[in-house]
């Protein structure tokens, strides 16, 4: 962990313009949360399903996506990074403050919403708000890693992030029942099922599972982009 | 500061490259070169497309060898970050953290660094580029020039034996470029090693006192710039030369040793200039001589690609 990288990188993601694109879902799932409390009042399947299709399924790979990719790949494209690597300082170093200054970003901002918009439908019913923000939580962490990891291995971290998490999670993990063993998405959700008792959601992957592939997936991935960045070369315009 | 370790380092800043060939897929960006570059200044200069960048990053530690190995003071470059204690490095892109002013992002290079009282650091090399006035404002303010200067004193801040520039002078304009160029020549007296690319000899000659010469990945020529310059002005030249009475100067040009080969052609005379200095002093006499007019006298081959070709040539005979 280096302050500086850290500082710089906080100064980008969060300045300016940068800091609505990742404020928007977040705003978005509480005001959905909201519209739907003030029409049906409270209530916990709507809660469940909110937090299952929006908050973990959409909000939270997106955010992973925005913030994973935003702490390294546009420098990595205009070269900026430069400045950085250029330093007396181990690139693994600089791998984990990008991983930290993204996971605390998503973690922050998913968490937040995500224990408002539940509590707005489902109040402290069932644990459903404390269990799916402890899954919002993790999840995001891990989202940031491999995010991460994306925006260091290919200049387009964007699309085939946004693939991954459209085709992979969303189709492939919706009918493939194998497929969501090995979904980030599915482990969000062993851990929120794991705080919540409510009888309006299941899960399929036992937490003895999804707690090991999270911590696995996370560290493999920043340990991975350490890795690259060590061997980042430049290619002349030349 | 890092005399602690082995002797080797005791040795200061010089950049080995030993055989060094760097190729992507099929194409080959270097080939083969070796070098060695000690204190002073040493300007790399070739061609756009010549393989400067190429070079410049695998002396910076941003890109393998293919083969061969690139060294500093007997250390490896690539994959050692640790080098970075003594090289300060002026990347050719443009682009820098905007978001940032002048000063927090020197000063950030400084803590970078880790060292000792980074704010002094910072304003020194702020002073050194004279950007202390404007460094509170924001990089994206700045112009291509200021860009350029801010980025050599973050490269400056730690003090480095070695300075890597990559066409530190583009987008410059002629004052700043004049600075710059003081600036470079002073740090190189003070006995670093300061290595820069650039395709104009002009820049080159006017700063550094060693030239490499990069033509199409090859290393052509290598030496004192009075040299390499001398050795330019002895190529053979081809003239284009229009008169009155092509037919007759052809004749009597023929006849004289300055030139190797004449042929009369639609546009005119075309003369193989080998003796430069000769020829220049003839052709008006013999013009004169003659009774024929010239109406146009004109060098055919003076852009820097036919001088950095006849240069590879002179250097693998």
């Amino acid at each position: 962990m280096n302050t500086v990288v850290a500082d710089i990188t906080y100064r980008a993601m969060l300045g300016r313009k940068r800091i609505w694109l990742l404020i928007l879902l977040p705003v978005a799932l509480v005001a959905l949360a909201a519209l739907l409390r003030l029409v049906n009042g409270q209530d916990e399947q709507t809660a469940v399903l909110l937090m299952k299709s929006f908050a973990i399924g959409t909000m939270l790979p997106l955010l992973g996506l925005i913030a994973g990719t935003g702490v390294i790949a546009p420098e990595i494209e205009d070269g900026t990074i430069i400045h950085l690597l250029a330093k007396p300082i181990s690139r693994p170093v600089i791998a984990v403050t990008k991983f930290v200054v993204a996971a605390s970003l998503v973690a922050v901002l998913a968490a937040v919403s995500t224990y408002a918009a539940a509590y707005l439908l489902a109040g402290s019913e069932s644990g459903v708000a404390t269990g799916f923000t402890l899954g919002a939580l993790f999840g995001g962490i891990a989202y940031a890693a491999v995010f991460l990891l994306l925006g260091v291995l290919t200049r387009h971290a964007v699309a085939v992030g946004v693939i991954y998490a459209l085709v992979w999670e969303g189709v492939v993990g919706g009918y493939v029942p194998g497929a969501r063993k090995f979904s980030i998405q599915q482990w969000a959700q062993s851990l929120a099922d794991q705080v919540s008792s409510s009888p309006f959601f299941s899960t399929e992957v036992t937490l003895g599972f999804a707690v090991p592939a999270m911590v696995i997936v996370t560290i493999g991935a920043v340990v991975w982009t350490g890795q690259r960045l060590r061997s980042l070369s430049l290619t002349g315009d030349d | 500061m890092t005399t602690t370790s082995s002797p080797v380092t005791t040795r200061q800043g010089v950049l080995e490259l030993a055989q060094v060939s760097r190729w992507y897929g099929n194409v080959v960006a270097v080939n083969d070169v070796t070098m060695t570059i000690g204190p002073g200044v040493t300007g790399l200069l070739g061609p756009n497309g010549a393989g400067k960048s190429t070079l410049l990053h695998m002396m910076a530690g941003f890109l393998a060898p293919s083969n061969g190995t690139a060294t500093l003071d007997g250390r490896r470059i690539w994959h050692n970050h640790e080098i970075y204690r003594q090289i300060g490095l002026v990347p050719e892109k443009e682009a820098v953290y905007g978001f940032l002013t002048g000063w927090q992002f020197v000063l950030s290079s400084a803590r970078l660094h880790g060292l000792p009282s980074p704010a002094d650091a910072a304003r020194r090399a702020l002073d050194l580029v004279e950007m202390t006035d404007a460094s509170g404002r924001r990089i994206e303010t700045y112009s291509k020039g200021m860009r350029q200067r801010v980025k050599v004193a973050a490269a400056l801040v730690h003090d480095p034996q070695v300075l890597l520039l990559d066409e530190p002078f583009n987008g410059m304009d002629p004052r700043q470029r004049l600075h710059l160029m003081d600036l470079v020549r002073r740090m190189g007296e003070e006995g670093r090693t300061i290595l820069f690319s650039s395709h104009i000899l002009e820049e080159v000659e006017r700063v550094a006192h060693h030239i490499e010469v990069l033509v199409a990945g090859r290393h052509a020529a290598s030496g004192d710039y009075r040299e390499i310059r001398r050795r330019m002005a002895d190529r053979p030249h081809l003239f284009r030369v229009r008169s009155s009475d092509d037919r007759r100067l052809a004749a009597a040009l023929i006849g004289d040793p300055s030139s190797s080969a004449v042929s009369l052609t639609e546009q005119g005379v075309e003369v193989q200039v080998t003796d430069y200095a000769r020829f220049t002093a003839l052709l008006p006499r013999m013009a004169r001589d003659l009774a024929v007019h010239l109406w146009q006298v004109s060098p055919t081959d003076e852009d820097l690609e036919s001088v950095f070709s006849y240069l590879i040539s002179g250097s693998s005979r």
